[in-house]
């Protein structure tokens, strides 16, 4: 990677119509250019659907990424939100080992990262953490692979703050 | 959304499909039928507002679609089946989408309950489309049928054009719904910029006033917006030198003094020497192609760049520019005159005047010269010879290599929209089928292709469909026996080693267009290309096959080679 790239979350809004998800991967695949999160999902107008991708590259390779996002029919409007100050949270489900003295170690650490157990079982539970992809990052190496069973995240959602809006 | 057609019983899908194509105004619709299509073939049999050219290969329905539309200023039409018909048709769908070219192609689909069944002929034509077209629409039921076909007009025709392709189940074809054809369509994601920024048109015109090295570099965005008249009066204005691409000729009269050429890896000295000396290029509607640009690193080292596009994402994608204007040209152009008319500022004409004298020593090169006095047949002698005794004045189609090259060098346009060939995606067996097109758009005109032996045996089998339609194509065959590009980078990069580039067992191309019932020529001596080219065009009637035996060792010259600056030429 480039050591100009530097991460971007561009918001989109598009039509919520079968395959306008697939223009929108193919785009960055046929011309070379990464994902590393993408999440999508409808909008308080149905017919539309708001995706947020993140993505990487110099201010050339993203001017060139807005513009040909821009271009394809199915995108109404975006945003590259990391232009100005914004909002960025990501939601985790992790499910931990909780045996033994680990037991009372990963319910402490969930506290202090503000976690909540949502599932508990004689030898695991399911913490749900909310927060900067960071955050979530140091939740994971806090814990260590000896008690990670498992991880899901939903990749980043973010919005702009202030009178900054991505409408239609 | 108004409705123009009256409402009334419900029709089939099908009978919707051709009264949408007649609403539409369509005259020629390219084709080859299948049984996803055959409820539509079945409304058409009915009716005769559209007709329906047979082709003998959907890529060649593709390619004649393109040259009707690049001929002209209405969009090409194309239907075929599914499944093969589609995937045969991509081709022909990649050419008109990096060309730019306005074009609607309607593919037939299984029926909807089948879809992801692996069906009979059944192919993903929108996910296999998808990346090559400007859009592209499944229809998935009747009742959208209509206003999808509106849409996918309004969307190849506006803005930067494009091929769309419209999906239709052969279910959809026969359920009914009542007609509607709507007048307009709005697409709320999509809204060209057709009017350039008024405050960035003025910078671009105090820049555009202040160059002691003008060049005017313009490309098949004029041809496509309609906007030689504007061009043409603009670079008057003025008084600069202007340079179109391979897209773009025609767009500026070649016989004009103003005029440099071609630019680009085979494009003229003076050209690319203006283009690499110059401190102002103003570029119109041309999207800096790597084969105009050369090595982009060397790139016009000197230039403020201004960029005329109706395409933001053209702006700035290859080279960065000072100045970037997003509009079409032709709207940007007037209003570029507008400014320079009501401006008393008038361009430095001493540093004009020098300028002129060193593109003039530029052009004392005389790079386009070739021996004439051999006594092999020099195939830019043929395309000079055609040039000549056509006036400058036919629509010329080129398949893709050397003579594609030979045929823009040597065949100077003084008219847009004359010049038919596959630019970006440069694919052999564009050259006879696009010729096809143009002639159903232009039926009394004088419509070559130029070719060689390799491209024209890509496509040959419309030597069959021009006998049915008893289109009067004169075919110039500049027959070297080689696949003369791939054999001239064998010969400059590879050490001569000729890997494949040799063609063996050609065909007796005069039998094989006497078998199609066409006019076959054999011409081998240089003395009798004139009497030839001459005697083919009297037969207006009739598609002569003209099969001249060519210098086998003839390059293009000159050359930018890959990596080089345009400064860098190799000349002859």
């Amino acid at each position: 990677m480039d050591r100009n790239s530097d991460r971007h979350i561009i918001s989109i809004l598009m039509e919520n119509e079968s395959g306008a998800l697939s223009r929108v991967s193919g785009l960055f695949s046929a011309r070379g250019y990464n994902i590393e999160a993408l999440t999508v999902a409808p909008t308080e107008d149905p017919s539309v659907s708001r995706m947020t991708l993140v993505t990487r590259g110099t201010e050339q390779i993203i001017e060139q990424i807005t513009k040909q996002l821009n271009k394809l029919i199915d995108v109404i409007k975006l945003l590259d939100l990391t232009q100005d100050s914004h909002i960025e949270r990501e939601h985790m489900l992790i499910k931990v080992r909780a045996t033994g003295s680990a037991r009372e170690e990963v319910k402490r650490m969930a506290d202090i990262f503000r976690g909540t157990v949502v599932d508990v079982t004689d030898a695991s539970y399911i913490i749900e953490l909310t927060g900067s992809p960071s955050k979530l990052d140091a939740f994971i190496d806090t814990l260590g692979a000896k008690l990670v069973l498992e991880t899901v995240r939903s990749g980043p959602l973010a919005i702009a703050r202030g009178g900054r809006r991505l409408a239609i | 959304m108004s409705s123009s057609a009256s409402a009334g019983d419900p029709i089939t899908g099908a009978e919707i499909f051709v009264r949408s194509l007649q609403e539409q105004g369509v005259e020629h619709l390219f084709g080859y039928p299948g049984g996803a299509v055959l409820h539509i073939y079945d409304a058409l049999y009915k009716q005769d507002k559209v007709q329906h050219v047979l082709v003998r290969h959907e890529q060649a329905a593709v390619h004649a679609a393109e040259g009707y539309a690049k001929s002209t200023d209405k969009p090409g039409v194309v239907l075929v089946t599914s499944g093969p018909g589609a995937t045969n048709a991509v081709t022909g769908i990649a050419d008109a989408y990096m060309d730019s070219v306005p074009l609607v192609v309607f593919t037939g689909q299984v029926p909807l309950p089948l879809i992801g069944n692996d069906a009979f002929q059944e192919v993903d034509t929108i996910g296999i489309t998808r990346p090559c077209v400007k859009h592209n629409f499944l229809v998935k039921d009747v009742k959208d049928l209509a206003t999808t076909i509106k849409k996918a007009f309004f969307i190849a025709t506006s803005g930067r054009p494009g091929p769309v392709v419209v999906d239709i189940p052969k279910d959809v074809t026969a359920h009914r719904c009542v007609f509607d054809y709507p007048e307009a369509v709005e697409v709320r994601s999509y809204n060209p910029n057709v009017k350039g920024h008024p405050g960035q048109i003025k910078r671009a015109v105090d820049l555009i006033l202040s160059a002691k090295r003008p060049m005017i570099y313009t490309g098949g965005g004029i041809i496509l917006d309609h906007a030689a008249a504007e061009l043409t009066e603009f670079a008057r204005i003025l008084g600069y030198p202007v340079t179109n691409t391979l897209m773009g000729l025609g767009g500026f009269p070649a016989s004009d003094k103003l005029s440099v050429g071609m630019l680009g890896m085979h494009g003229t000295y003076e050209a690319n020497m203006g283009m690499h000396h110059s401190d102002v290029l103003i570029a119109i509607g041309a999207r800096f192609d790597d084969r105009v640009t050369g090595n982009i690193e060397k790139f016009c080292p000197h230039a403020k760049i201004v960029h005329v596009d109706i395409d933001p994402a053209s702006i700035s994608k290859n080279v960065k520019v000072d100045i970037p204007i997003v509009g079409g040209v032709k709207s940007v152009l007037g209003d570029l005159i507008d400014v320079l008319k009501s401006t008393a500022e008038r361009p430095d004409a001493d540093a004009l005047a020098a300028w002129w004298e060193q593109i003039d020593e530029w052009r004392s090169a005389d790079c386009l010269r070739f021996d004439r006095d051999g006594d092999v047949i020099k195939p830019q002698f043929v395309v000079e010879t055609l040039w000549k005794l056509t006036e400058g004045d036919a629509f010329v189609t080129s398949d893709v290599g050397q003579h594609q090259m030979w045929a823009a060098q040597y065949y100077p346009f003084d008219k847009p929209n004359r010049w038919i060939n596959s630019g970006g995606l440069g694919t052999m067996g564009f050259g006879m089928p696009s010729a096809m097109g143009v002639q159903f758009a232009h039926p009394d005109a004088t419509v070559c292709t130029i070719t060689g032996e390799g491209s024209i045996q890509m496509n040959i089998q419309e030597l069959s469909t021009c006998r049915q339609y008893a289109l009067p194509l004169k075919i110039l065959n500049l027959n070297n026996g080689y696949l003369g590009m791939v054999r001239q980078w064998q010969e400059f990069f590879y050490q001569g080693r000729y890997a494949m580039s040799y063609m063996e067992s050609l065909p007796d191309f005069v039998k094989l267009a006497e078998a199609y019932g066409h006019v076959g020529m054999q011409i081998e001596k240089p003395g009798d290309v004139e009497g030839a080219i001459r005697e083919a065009l009297a037969m207006k009637d009739r598609l002569v096959f003209m099969n001249f035996l060519t210098d086998p060792t003839e390059n293009v010259y000159p050359m930018i080679p890959a990596g080089a600056g345009q400064n860098e030429m190799i000349l002859i």
